[in-house]
């Protein structure tokens, strides 16, 4: 049965004393764009919040840490690091796979299922408080960002 | 552009309501598989992608097929579990010292 993570989550945050935790709830309709082309003439872009960063790269911070990186199309998986305050990273640290799915696409851009991945992936460490500042700091650069790529469809992978 | 959101938590997914979701009913940390499995991680990923075919309607949400391999009893450690989230330090956070001596050295 899929875990009821809202109601966990703010009976665990009044436990602590904290005021009702104010979810984002979206009430209208997302915008909708069908796929331009078939998948397999698709350019495919990844976006992640795990906190993935590449080994030389500044690490995350943990407290609303608004910026991303960029990640190479061409980085060694074994490059890639994991650091966020709100999830286990155990596993996140053994194979960054599990939160930045980079070698399954590789296998499918090789296959032919997609046409091709992005040059430049983008990640964030996504335990930020502050929705405001995720919608005014955040997405518009990464909105930027996968519009330059020129991407057709766009995989998000949050935690 | 057309997007395709993955998620481990249903509930959530809901109320940010995505274009489309997929969603994979498996613990925190792991939304695009468990560790060491490239061949799961592929069909995962194979499954959450053909959600940008047969999802037809916004706000739709595609139940990966899938089963967390050692079973289902994670889900009892969550409601149960201890909230192991780390202070919410300010400066940047290394995996590894060998990264913080990589990253400074690049600004020195």
């Amino acid at each position: 049965m899929p875990v009821n993570y809202i109601k966990l989550i703010e009976d665990q945050y009044t436990a602590l004393g904290y005021s009702t935790y104010q979810w984002v709830v979206n009430e209208d309709r997302p915008p909708w764009t069908p796929l331009a082309r078939p998948l397999a003439e698709c350019r495919v872009g990844l976006v992640a919040s795990g906190g993935i960063y590449v080994t030389g790269q500044v690490a995350f911070h943990y407290n609303d840490d608004t910026s991303y990186r960029v990640i190479p199309r061409e980085v060694k998986t074994e490059d890639l690091r994991a650091t966020h305050f709100a999830y286990d990273l155990t596993h996140a640290r053994q194979d960054p796979n599990v939160v930045f799915p980079l070698d399954a696409l590789r296998g499918l851009e090789k296959e032919g299922m997609i046409g091709r991945l992005a040059d430049r992936f983008f990640t964030f460490m996504g335990g930020i408080y502050s929705a405001r500042r995720v919608r005014e700091e955040l997405v518009p650069r990464l909105t930027e960002e996968l519009l330059a790529e020129k991407v057709d469809a766009v995989l998000f992978v949050p935690v | 552009m057309s997007t395709l959101c993955l998620g481990t938590a249903l509930d959530i997914m809901k109320a940010v309501y995505p274009p489309r979701g997929a969603f994979l009913n498996y613990p925190l940390g792991h939304t695009a598989g468990p560790p060491h499995r490239p061949d799961l991680q592929l069909r995962i990923i194979v499954e959450a992608l053909e959600a940008f075919t047969s999802l037809t309607e916004p706000g739709q949400i595609k139940i990966l097929p899938f089963e967390w391999p050692d079973g289902t009893s994670w889900e009892d450690d969550v409601l149960t579990g201890v909230d192991a989230r780390q202070l919410r330090y300010d400066s940047p956070q290394y995996q590894n010292e060998e990264d913080r001596l990589r990253a400074e050295g690049v600004h020195n």
